[in-house]
């Protein structure tokens, strides 16, 4: 059983994650039918299933806590107040945009997940074992993803060097804490993401210079998941519109 | 010496070899890719195997539209999987159809310079989001009865591949019944939404079946090799007796004053079908005609330069593991 004191925080960490994967599973979206060759039409449409599983499962973790609907919070909530990091809101780009954020993202959900597993909230700890098994399939897909653009051709080089100039600063947003996080951490619900960020550094810029890309130096890092991109509102607008078309319907 | 070309009537055994081979059809044994077949066996599996892995990839287009609008969690997942199945389905149908000596690519070029054909329906938009329950429901229902019977043909490969979409087809017909049913006691607007599209899906699914018998040319020969085990029309009768009851039932009104119960047979008979719209959307002049075709070039052209990565990156590979 969780604390009551903890409940809040839980809450908004669970919402947090949830909100990455709805937003980039939104972004996977967009490529369904639209892949460069026919496997990867059925692989990013696979990933999508998965990332917007994931959000499923912690927001009926939230539910347990405090009752809320997770399609309410999909459709319903505004803009300001969906707490996804910036990393994937962020147009879908070209394929090697794509690739370098979802191997970045991947990367990290391998991360933190690995440490969640031993979470003293056992809902939280088996769901992180649960997604963990298929998160290891996506960062297997996408870090060869980057290797094979890195090490492909001029262009491929050129474009995926790009993304990765855009997309990187962006990383270290992920491992914010949020407000309540510090006594979750400390009483062993959530990992300590803050001291994840340097071996997640020191992983990516391996995978990356071994694929003949080179991470940037500094760049614009949001100062908490309250900031946002002008991206965001068209993003949830064409996600919620049938769902808030018809504030009539009792089911979809 | 001349080589002679495998499976045409210059062959001095061919009357021999299509004995033998008519008979093993006859014994309902499956013809298996090395074995001996008429050419024209041979090309009337290619036309069809790749018009439907085409049917496939290019059905990924109108329902994928929505994947994004989907309204809630569940039917956001039940559309990804959907439509991922569509891409699987292209997948293993184009493998069907290399087996016979063509290559993807030969296929693909085909279709993206215009001549190959693919489902019909798949050139109507999709308008609203019960489009997408619709298509489940009724169009999949019909692509079920005719890969159903082609699950049957005498050919290994493809009637394997059919087993196998069908499984998966099942599924998909009935999250679009389900859907359907929920709208159709569902709000005002969903009503509406759901009654609108029933209308304009209509006519189109009944013609995915094919042109009547009397209009269809291939359809002797492809029966005689049991290529199809089935006529369009009978396909089309199955689709009708099934569903019609279905949809009356759950209150939606069939767009065909026609529409009507034969006691005798026990089949639900239709009016006229609109052949002119048919004969004119095959012909390209259909509402999304260019649209999927652009859709389809576009991803191709964006895509080449991954394709390009992805073949250096593999010669890269191969010369490092050689060294």
């Amino acid at each position: 059983m969780l604390e009551a004191y903890l409940k809040d925080a839980l809450v908004a960490r669970l919402t947090a994650w949830a909100d990455d994967e709805v937003v980039l599973a939104q972004r996977l979206s967009e490529w369904v039918g639209h892949a460069p060759i026919l496997e990867e039409d059925i692989a990013i449409a696979n990933l999508a299933q998965d990332e917007l599983g994931h959000a499923k499962v912690w927001l009926e973790l939230r539910q347990e806590l405090d009752g809320s609907d997770p399609d309410r919070l999909v459709y319903f909530r505004d803009p300001l107040e969906f707490q996804n990091a910036v990393l994937v809101e962020l147009p879908k780009g070209d394929w090697a945009f794509t690739m370098v954020r979802q191997y970045l993202f991947d990367a990290y959900e391998n991360l933190w997940l690995k440490e969640a597993t031993r979470s003293v909230y056992a809902p939280l700890a088996e769901a992180a074992s649960r997604i963990l098994k298929e998160e290891r399939f996506h960062l297997k897909h996408s870090s060869l993803w980057v290797e094979r653009l890195g090490q492909g051709t001029e262009e491929s080089h050129r474009r995926a060097q790009e993304a990765l100039e855009t997309l990187f600063p962006y990383v270290r947003q992920l491992f914010q804490p949020l407000p309540g996080d510090e006594a979750l951490v400390e009483a062993g619900v959530v990992p300590d993401l803050k001291a994840l960020e340097a071996p997640y550094l020191e992983e990516v810029t391996a995978h990356m210079v071994r694929s003949g890309l080179r991470p940037p130096e500094g760049g614009y890092v949001p100062k908490s998941r309250q900031e946002h991109t002008e991206y965001l509102w068209s993003l949830l607008a064409e996600m919620q519109s049938v769902a808030r078309w018809d504030p009539e319907a009792k089911a979809w | 010496m001349v080589k002679l070309r495998i499976g045409y009537p210059e062959d001095p055994d061919y009357q021999e070899r299509l004995a033998e081979f008519e008979a093993r059809i006859a014994r309902g044994e499956k013809i298996e890719p090395g074995d001996w077949m008429p050419a024209e066996y041979r090309a009337q599996l290619i036309r069809m195997i790749s018009q439907h892995a085409h049917s496939e990839w290019v059905g990924m287009l109108p329902e994928g539209a929505w994947i994004t609008r989907a309204p809630s969690i569940r039917r956001k997942l039940i559309l990804l999987a959907k439509v991922q199945d569509e891409a699987g389905h292209g997948q293993y149908l184009y493998h069907a159809a290399e087996t016979l000596g063509i290559t993807r690519e030969e296929m693909v070029e085909v279709l993206l310079s215009g001549k190959a054909k693919y489902s019909n329906i798949f050139n109507y938009p999709t308008l609203t989001w019960a489009d997408v329950g619709i298509i489940g429901w009724l169009v999949d229902g019909m692509a079920i009865k005719n890969q159903t019977m082609l699950a049957q043909c005498s050919y290994g490969p493809y009637s394997r591949a059919m087993v196998r979409i069908c499984a998966e087809e099942t599924f998909h017909h009935k999250q679009g019944k389900e859907a359907v049913l929920l709208y159709a006691r569902g709000s005002k607007k969903q009503r509406q939404m759901v009654q609108d599209a029933l209308n304009r899906w209509w006519w189109p699914t009944l013609m995915m079946a094919g042109p009547h018998d009397t209009d269809s040319p291939h359809t002797p020969l492809l029966l005689r090799w049991g290529i199809k085990t089935k006529t369009n029309d009978q396909i089309r009768q199955e689709f009708l007796n099934e569903h019609v009851p279905e949809l009356l039932e759950a209150g939606l009104e069939i767009p065909d004053p026609d529409l009507r119960y034969d006691e005798r047979t026990g089949n639900w008979l239709h009016g006229p079908i609109p052949w002119d719209e048919f004969w004119r959307v095959i012909r390209g002049e259909g509402p999304m005609n260019r649209h999927r075709l652009e859709a389809r070039r576009r991803a191709h052209e964006e895509g080449r330069w991954v394709r390009e990565a992805l073949e250096a990156y593999a010669r890269k590979q191969f010369a490092q593991a050689a060294d």
